[in-house]
């Protein structure tokens, strides 16, 4: 096969993916209201984005979430991992299905799942339900890069310490969290853009008392065209690509 | 005379309705190079992992200085082990690695810091104190892992197949050096290794094992001189065994046996023998003599394979009832008899005296020994 | 394993994820199970008796007509998904290893993106005045501009995009490991490209294959937003049904039912991308 043209393949659709992205981030400097005609640089966008004090506080709490969902779900699935990886128990297998049935099935079933149990409880949708949701979503992403981490791992290592003196807790805190650590800080990363990113199980579990960023653009974008959206985008963007090569430069650095 | 340190009575273990060890019993010495040695599944890395804590046992007891250890947790045991592949903490500095059984016994500072620059003097890695285990070549993680154990003092150091990821000649040079630690240190070493050569070389006393059960215990002159049984004297170095018969007892607590036709007069062994009974007679090849054909001694066969080995000279010879013997000559020049090409006949003997004898054993072992051919 | 583990601390890690696992993930699935075959109440969202009218409903020719309009678009995004990323995870193989690290990477960035946001930026190119028909106007191409936005092929194209990277990485990973030397092997017993094709690299291949439809065509079912911002009043998905069921209409019986079917749709896809890893001899995940 010639060389070129898997290279012009590969360029074409590469400048598919980019294309509206680009245009996004350049027309969140447009001057114009109008979102099809370039009306001059301007930063008035990002202004109004700042000016509204709905679409702050929505920020904020869509920080919040995430930052606590993906906390949440980092210890209890590498705890899960751990335990996958470590424990012999009953039940092992059903633990695995229920992780991966939630990282395949489509996320409209799990969210309507998700509310179904809350208003069986009597959970008042709003910050609670929207994070016991997210820890759920993110919940396999953890295990999976965890466990990823603990099957490169020297089952002697635990043994070791034990043998050295310590008790399985404190081998668990000195030798097993700090060699998985890498696998921790990609797992939490993943977590967190997941989280900020979701709309489908967001829009069925959270409440009026506690409006987050995605629904937020969503009700903004299904009608008509908003320039601030353009903003909001390339913030977001910015910020995902930081977060993303942040994690990748974790991983990488562990690997040596 | 030493002092018995550890005492295992009637240890039993299973994995998934298997069993690996078998009642075992096991008295170690205080202050002995004891090897436990075997073929993979033999049970010896489990007996290992008894006396660390990792498995507990499904029956019996483990006394150490006549305190029971049985149920004890790994962390409560004043026992350290050496790791096959080091199992050393990879984020950790050689220096953390070392200190952490000490930090574990919540020693102060000073007395850590001095203490495991003490251990890193003792296997020559002052100066690597500060890098990360994945820097250092193979030996020298080795070392760290003997370090990291010998630290604690502990009374007993416990060695899982430790050599056995170093080449040839690294190996070597690490047995003289735990030979020497052991010495210096005084600790009892409960080596665990499928290499008999090695286990030979370093030991005080050899333990064998297959299928969970000791089959020898002794010093490593009497495991190679005097196997127990058929699985000590193969598994043991190379050895030939020449079918037998014994023609009489004599009086003079000696036996005349029929081996190939030759009427051999040997050492009445320590089991009870009747005229008419077969027996194996056992020869190392190194105490075979192959003499020229013309020879008023020995049997008659012909060369069929010479491998020049350096000090030795190792030959495979055909009798003619095709029993294959394997003979090893100390290299002579000046022996005009020396040199025999392929094919050659020759007549093959031994020195009296040098033989072992066994008796036969149940069918299954005979078989499973044939098998081995 | 070894037997000595101090307990209290096994006991608390499993207890905790165990009750995590039960409350959140088994508990929710039994509910929607159970919602499934209840009556609809506008009081309480659910009351006895139990039957199966739910099911029945969704044979109903209305809702007949959405679910193979979705199914169908569904179907659609996962043939272009694999048309395109079938020959660009094979490309993707053939450059070099330190840019293949690089073109994944930029490959994954999209999916760190917020998908709303992207769904959007489709809408600014699509639209009737938008970017494309602008262009395509200057250019000379077109007379008019197309209506483009609020169409079927406008909802397709979004999910393509959305889904694109789902369907890449699995043919990527197959790609990767398919060793250079069965190619030889097979062009060196005789088999020209085409046969080497089919009959060596599909086959192999086709776990991955697989994957790629299971991350593809059931997401393509659900996405309820991108009908929302893309495909106006006419093209719903069966997200946008179970949706409208379980937040606007309250018949909570019937968005149940239809998420059911979805998860039989996952569960039958699973089983074949199993099959199909076994008949490769590889364990199925």
């Amino acid at each position: 096969m010639s060389r070129w043209l898997p290279r012009t393949y590969l360029t074409l659709v590469y400048v598919l993916l980019y294309v509206p992205i680009i245009v996004l981030v350049v027309f969140s400097f447009n001057d114009s209201r109008s979102g099809y005609e370039w009306g001059g640089l301007s930063l008035r966008w990002y202004e109004a984005l700042f000016n509204n004090r709905a679409m702050v506080q929505a920020m904020w709490n869509s920080l919040w979430l995430a930052l606590s969902a993906a906390t949440v779900s980092t210890m209890i699935g590498a705890l899960t991992a751990l335990a996958l990886h470590r424990y012999r128990f009953r039940g092992k297998k059903l633990l695995n299905g229920m992780l991966f049935i939630v990282m395949m099935s489509p996320e409209i079933v799990l969210a309507i799942s998700l509310l179904a149990l809350f208003l069986l409880v009597g959970l008042k949708l709003g910050y609670v339900s929207l994070l016991l949701a997210h820890v759920t979503f993110c919940l396999p992403f953890v295990v999976i890069t965890v466990m990823a981490r603990l099957s490169g791992f020297d089952e002697r290592l635990p043994e070791a310490a034990r043998d050295l003196g310590a008790s399985d807790f404190t081998m668990t805190r000195t030798v097993l969290i700090p060699v998985i650590m890498p696998a921790l800080v990609a797992g939490w990363l993943l977590g967190f853009t997941l989280s900020l990113d979701d709309v489908v199980v967001s829009t069925f579990v959270s409440g009026p008392s506690y409006e987050i960023l995605p629904l937020r653009i969503y009700s903004m974008v299904r009608v008509g065209l908003k320039p601030e959206v353009n903003a909001l985008g390339t913030l977001l963007l910015v910020f995902s690509l930081f977060m993303l090569i942040l994690s990748q430069w974790i991983l990488l650095r562990s690997r040596r | 005379m030493k002092q018995t340190l550890l005492s295992l009575s009637n240890l039993s273990k299973q994995f998934d309705g298997k069993t690996v060890l078998d009642s075992l019993d096991l008295e170690i010495l205080d202050g002995e190079f004891i090897t436990l040695l075997g073929p993979s599944g033999c049970g010896k890395t489990t007996l290992l992992r008894l006396m660390a804590g990792f498995e507990h046992p499904d029956d019996g007891t483990i006394l150490l200085g006549g305190q029971d250890l049985t149920h004890t947790p790994p962390e409560k045991r004043p026992l350290n082990t050496v790791f096959q592949n080091y199992a050393l903490f990879p984020h950790m500095s050689v220096f953390d690695n070392v200190a952490y059984g000490l930090k574990m016994e919540k020693r102060p500072k000073e007395e850590i810091r001095q203490r495991v620059d003490e251990a890193l003097a003792m296997v020559q890695l002052e100066e690597f104190a500060r890098r990360k285990p994945h820097q250092l070549s193979g030996g020298q993680q080795q070392r760290v892992a003997i370090a990291r154990a010998v630290v604690k003092r502990p009374k007993m150091l416990l060695l899982d197949e430790p050599l056995s990821a170093l080449d040839y000649k690294l190996r070597r040079t690490m047995q003289v050096e735990l030979k020497r630690l052991q010495r210096e240190l005084g600790i009892t070493f409960v080596f665990v290794t499928h290499d008999q050569e090695e286990a030979l070389s370093m030991s005080d006393r050899v333990v064998v094992l297959k299928d969970g059960l000791i089959q020898q215990l002794g010093t490593p002159r009497e495991v190679y001189e005097r196997p127990a049984n058929l699985f000590t004297a193969r598994f043991v170095g190379e050895t030939n065994f020449f079918p037998g018969r014994i023609d009489k007892a004599n009086g003079d607590d000696t036996i005349t046996v029929d081996v190939f036709g030759l009427k051999r007069t040997f050492r009445k062994p320590d089991f009870p023998v009747a005229a008419g009974q077969p027996l194996h007679v056992l020869l190392r090849p190194e105490d075979i003599r192959v003499l020229a054909p013309d020879d008023d001694d020995g049997v008659a066969g012909k060369v069929v394979e010479r491998n020049y080995k350096g000090s030795t000279l190792d030959s495979v010879i055909h009798l003619e009832d095709s029993t294959e013997v394997l003979a090893s000559e100390f290299f002579d020049e000046d022996d005009p008899t020396f040199d025999y090409r392929l094919g050659e006949p020759v007549k093959v003997s031994w020195v009296d005296g040098w033989e072992w004898l066994l008796p036969m054993e149940s069918p299954e072992a005979e078989a499973e020994a044939n098998l081995d051919e | 394993m070894s037997s000595v583990t101090q307990q209290p601390f096994r006991t608390a890690v499993l207890v905790l994820v165990w009750g995590w696992l039960l409350f959140l993930v088994l508990t929710p699935n039994l509910l929607v199970v159970g919602a499934s075959v209840m009556t609809r109440d506008p009081g309480s969202f659910l009351s006895l008796p139990l039957n199966l009218d739910a099911y029945r409903q969704l044979m109903n020719p209305l809702y007949l007509d959405v679910f193979l309009h979705s199914l169908y678009m569904a179907a659609m995004t996962t043939l272009i998904c694999l048309l395109i990323g079938y020959p660009f995870a094979w490309a993707l193989t053939k450059v070099g290893k330190q840019r293949q690290m690089l073109l994944i990477f930029l490959l994954i960035v999209p999916f760190w993106t917020n998908s709303l946001v992207r769904t959007y930026a489709l809408k600014l190119l699509l639209a009737t005045n938008g970017l494309l028909n602008n262009a395509l106007m200057s250019l000379g191409i077109i007379e008019e501009p197309l209506r483009m936005l609020y169409t079927e092929g406008a909802v397709i194209v979004g999910l393509v995009y959305l889904l694109l990277p789902f369907m890449i990485l699995p043919l990527y990973a197959v790609f990767d490991d398919l060793r250079e030397d069965l190619l030889r092997a097979s062009h060196d017993l005789g088999a020209g490209r085409l046969a080497t094709f089919v009959h060596v690299i599909v086959p192999l291949t086709l776990p991955g294959v697989l994957a790629g439809v299971m991350l593809v065509l059931l997401p393509a079912m659900g996405l309820f937003f991108v009908p929302d911002i893309l495909g106006g009043s006419r093209n719903l998905l069966v997200g946008n049904v179970i949706k409208n069921q379980f937040l606007d209409a309250r018949n909570w019986p019937f968005g149940a039912a239809a998420s059911i079917v979805l998860t039989l749709a996952m569960a039958f896809l699973m089983f074949a991308h199993r099959l199909s890893k076994r008949r490769i001899g590889e364990d199925g995940v």
